[in-house]
């Protein structure tokens, strides 16, 4: 199964991988994060290395994720997704963290 | 009629800035990749439309950037940077041990020969090298295993491999520097290397002649002669004539040795740039008056250059690749400030001028001169 999820990404990440700031995101299989992610980064290989470390595939530490009003950066990298980001109601957001620059 | 191309570095994008032989009115291209640091850009000797780009970013990482068309359109390659092997420990600003960890790509030295061949100076200090234009990369582990890796020490701005000369006339041999661990040299192409700082002196240390551990800023060479090396060091503007096998000062009646630029007259071996800056504390020009200092002998006997910079309150940086020459009969001389200023002289530092004032703090410039 295949399920279409919406991602917004921060305005640095929008600009390198040329793109608007949602993107669609089409997932095979169970939907969490590592698998939204290998997904994101097939689409757009640019970003390989840009939101999880490229060896570790650990978050980037100035990196962070919302969806439904949750803070989803410290679950498991294969729990699953919420419903409402599953089924594409919520937005999948991958925010830079207000660290000043 | 040929023209200067300047490929701009700044803490919030690179620009690109183009003017023909007169070098009188400058086109600004730019913000590139906009918001984020760009530490470097460089083209290739061997095809100066092919230009590399160093991005990097706190929230993002290391993304390395190409074009293939003299900088109007680019695309990311690889920015996978591995260490060989477990990298072990370097020195922390505490003495204490600090595992080896890579932050960004400081800069970016193409092949004199390959535009597909192009090496990257990075933090944690290594050096990396691509032969596939920037799509996979590979260090040159020999340089980081030399064995005083343990020994080396991030100086304020990071533990910087900043400083890549690839000699004209020996494929095989390498000048690299680090902040702070010193110079060296690779005779083999980049599988082993000599630590070359005999000479040196840096009162930081606990043995102020160490073999390693000092704070070189910069190194410079002319291509007619690669084994005269110039080097701007944490304080003391110093001077090789054998590959870097032994140092003496240059410093003269310079107002201060400490800065971070030093570049080489395109066409006279013995005419060299620096900027000097009052001190590690105090990271700005002597009484508020920016001055290029300029020796035609070498070193020693330097003058202050002043014409058309900006001679009261004036307390801007100058940083470590943020001089260039470019190669016109008549040669250019080109600085960027933590200002965001870019001055430009058309007559080898007789006359100087803003060619473009308020761009983000600049950290790098390249000059190109093309047909």
């Amino acid at each position: 199964m295949t399920v279409a999820i919406r991602v917004e990404l921060p305005s640095g990440l929008c600009a390198l991988a040329g793109v608007a700031r949602e993107v669609v995101v089409h997932v095979r299989g169970p939907a969490t994060q590592r698998s939204l992610l290998d997904a994101l980064e097939a689409d757009f290989p640019m970003l390989r290395g840009t939101i999880r470390d490229a060896v570790s595939q650990r978050r980037r530490p100035f990196l962070r994720f919302f969806a439904c009003e949750q803070d989803l950066s410290h679950c498991a990298p294969d729990e699953p997704l919420p419903k409402p980001v599953v089924d594409g109601t919520e937005l999948f957001i991958v925010v830079g963290a207000i660290a000043g620059g | 009629m040929s023209k200067v191309r300047l490929l701009v570095g700044t803490r919030k994008g690179a620009f690109i800035l183009t003017a023909d032989g007169a070098r009188k009115d400058w086109a600004v291209a730019g913000p590139f990749f906009a918001g984020w640091e760009v530490f470097h850009v460089k083209g290739s000797p061997a095809d100066p439309d092919r230009i590399y780009a160093s991005q990097s970013s706190s929230w993002f990482g290391q993304v390395i950037q190409r074009s293939d068309d003299g900088g109007q359109s680019w695309h990311a390659v690889g920015n996978q940077f591995l260490y060989d092997g477990v990298p072990g420990t370097h020195q922390w600003y505490d003495g204490t041990p600090h595992p080896w960890e890579f932050k960004r790509v400081w800069h970016i030295e193409p092949s004199l020969t390959s535009p597909d061949t192009v090496y990257a100076g990075v933090e944690d200090a290594a050096l990396f090298r691509s032969t596939d234009g920037g799509h996979s990369w590979q260090e040159l582990s020999g340089l980081r295993k030399h064995g005083s890796g343990p020994a080396w020490q991030p100086g304020a701005g990071g533990m910087c491999l900043h400083s890549v000369l690839l000699d004209p006339t020996n494929s095989q041999r390498i000048f690299i520097a680090i902040s702070a661990a010193g110079a060296f040299r690779s005779d083999d192409g980049g599988e082993s290397w000599l630590p070359i700082n005999r000479g040196l002196h840096s009162a930081q240390l606990p043995d102020p002649d160490a073999e390693v551990g000092h704070c070189v800023h910069h190194l410079a060479m002319h291509r007619a002669r690669p084994n005269t090396l110039f080097m701007q060091k944490h304080w003391d503007v110093m001077r090789s004539d054998n590959a870097g096998d032994s140092w003496h000062e240059i410093s003269g009646n310079l107002p201060t040795d400490f800065g971070f630029v030093i570049d080489v007259h395109a066409h006279e071996p013995e005419t060299l740039y620096v900027v000097p800056i009052k001190s590690d504390a105090e990271h700005f020009p002597v009484d508020g008056q920016l001055r290029v200092y300029r020796t035609r002998s070498g070193g020693n006997d330097w003058q202050p250059l002043t014409r058309g910079l900006p001679q009261s309150n004036c307390y801007v940086n100058v940083l470590r690749d943020a001089m260039t020459v470019d190669s016109l009969d008549s040669c250019g001389v080109y600085f960027g400030t933590t200002g965001g200023q870019i001055y430009g002289s058309p007559d080898a530092g007789e006359t100087w001028s803003a060619l473009v004032r308020d761009l983000p703090a600049v950290l790098s410039v390249e000059a190109q001169t093309l047909p």
